[in-house]
């Protein structure tokens, strides 16, 4: 792998954009908080557990997580027509099975937990960001949750793996173009809840992005942390 | 049927003394039967068995516009539907969030593999291109339809003849086929779904074990170790030693099931 390797942004191939999190930002919701990786900037918004409707989905045994991803329309260049796409639906699902390690519902049956997640501004990674803002506004909404999760997306650009991904980078032309690899880990427990890719990679170099992926976590675990912490500080109550 | 606690309970104690119900190793498929043109009006068909699961992927073509962001390539729709024909479970109504990942699992895998060659698909650049339907649909579910719909998709693309275009009257004579294939590379992506039982990972369950498995990883592999497309799918966490040992177990299943399905792609 190359040493020297110049990123579009002139980031270093481990660096993350600029992180920021911010949570209690919907009044009305049980909890919510915002996540921000560079430009793509997700808000997520927790309410529950409440009772489920329709009625036929609710688990007499345990309660659900129920997640909604969504692109605001005009969060990218070209407008994206309102309303659910398959794209959305899919990336729901994921978020879902990305949290669910952590959650502890079941306590609550019959009950559902609304996780609504909007991508207000889109510079790639936008999953990832919507899991961060999520994970937050669950444990803002109170929820019993055994840890916390965190999400980064790996790039392959070429040859070269590189953390955090931003739009230009995903559309790399050059060698063997772009690969997308999202992650998500439970933030202590080291477990991996999401897995995607889209592009090529070797097996060997894909375990070497899971690594890579792993230690970048830990700087987006530091970024929710102190962001749940100043939530405490903001009402007044101790460090 | 729902596969009782019981069933799952007992294919969870024989796995970890190594065994599964139907004596096949962790890596290995149940038969796999595979019939070309079951419909004589689709581009390419295909009927793809496992065992008992079976699933009928068609290939279709039309002239269209490119998408702004691709001009001079043809475009690749894919969908799935999950019959309420094929199993109790399925029910009538809009595709589900089942049928809807389904379908984007096969796209990823079909469209990052760069299996088709999208710009020999391009007729006029900007106006007029070629767009591929990939259309699955279950007709007997036993366990991983993915990856009976994967290698239905790739024996169905390759199996198809364009048809042919008028290009005064721009239309398309769907009853006139060409001789010429759609154009393809040699980077075939076999849909490989590891799946995690208890401690351990197996290819190819049937419908009680896929009931039995925690999480799935779906991955598009060709050429024996290069990944084009990956999902881990439901919602049991992995440790990193666990993410090594599903993409090992991958690369084994490749190794053992390839030549079962390169055959049918001659």
């Amino acid at each position: 792998m190359a040493k020297e390797f110049k990123r579009l942004d002139g980031r270093k191939v481990n660096e993350i954009r600029e992180m920021e999190a911010k949570v209690g930002i919907v009044p009305n919701a049980d909890g919510s908080a915002m996540f921000r990786f560079g430009d793509t900037i997700a808000i997520a918004a927790v309410y529950g557990p409440k009772e489920m409707h329709p009625q036929h989905s609710q688990d007499p045994s345990t309660g659900v997580l129920r997640c909604t991803y969504n692109m605001l329309s005009f969060s990218v260049s070209e407008r994206i027509r309102p309303g659910p796409s398959r794209r959305s639906s899919e990336i729901s699902k994921i978020t879902e099975w990305a949290l669910k390690p952590i959650i502890d519902i079941e306590q609550f049956p019959g009950t559902v937990v609304d996780v609504h997640i909007q991508i207000v501004q889109a510079d790639a990674s936008t999953r990832c960001a919507g899991i961060n803002a999520a994970a937050l506004a669950l444990a803002h909404a109170g929820i019993p949750m055994r840890d916390l999760v965190s999400s980064i997306s790996i790039g392959k650009l070429d040859k070269q793996l590189v953390v955090d991904v931003n739009k230009l980078e995903e559309d790399w032309e050059e060698g063997e173009g772009a690969t997308d690899i999202p992650f998500a880990f439970t933030s202590q427990g080291n477990e991996v809840s999401l897995m995607q890719l889209d592009g090529k990679i070797s097996m060997k170099e894909y375990k070497e992005a899971v690594k890579l992926a792993h230690e970048a976590i830990k700087k987006v675990y530091e970024v929710q942390k102190k962001a749940l912490k100043d939530s405490i500080k903001d009402i007044g109550g101790e460090d | 049927m729902e596969t009782s606690k019981l069933t799952i309970n007992r294919i969870k104690e024989y796995l970890s003394q190594g065994k599964r119900f139907d004596g096949r190793k962790p890596e290995e498929f149940r038969e796999i039967f595979i019939e070309k043109n079951i419909s004589k009006k689709a581009e390419g068909s295909v009927r793809v068995k496992i065992g008992k699961t079976e699933v009928l992927v068609g290939i279709k073509l039309d002239v269209g516009e490119p998408y702004p962001d691709s001009k001079d390539k043809g475009n690749l729709i894919t969908s799935a539907e999950l019959l309420p024909l094929s199993s109790e479970r399925f029910e009538l109504g809009p595709p589900k969030i089942d049928a809807i990942e389904l379908g984007r699992i096969i796209d990823r895998g079909v469209r990052e593999s760069k299996f088709i060659d999208f710009e020999k698909l391009c007729i006029k650049e900007g106006e007029k291109v070629w767009t591929v339907y990939i259309d699955i649909y279950s007709i007997n579910d036993d366990g991983n339809l993915l990856d009976a719909a994967g290698i239905g998709a790739i024996v169905a693309l390759k199996n198809a003849k364009m048809p042919k275009y008028d290009e005064k009257e721009e239309t398309v004579l769907f009853d006139e086929k060409t001789n010429t294939s759609v154009p393809l590379s040699d980077n075939i992506p076999f849909s490989i779904t590891i799946r995690k039982i208890g401690n351990k990972f197996l290819v190819d369950p049937t419908i009680e074990e896929e009931d039995a498995e925690e999480t799935r990883i779906t991955m598009g592999v060709s050429k024996g170790d290069i990944m084009s497309s990956m999902q881990k799918g439901k919602e049991t966490s992995l440790t990193i030693e666990q993410v090594s040992e599903a993409l090992d177990l991958a690369e084994k299943a490749w190794k053992t099931n390839w030549p079962k399905i390169e055959k049918f792609l001659k």
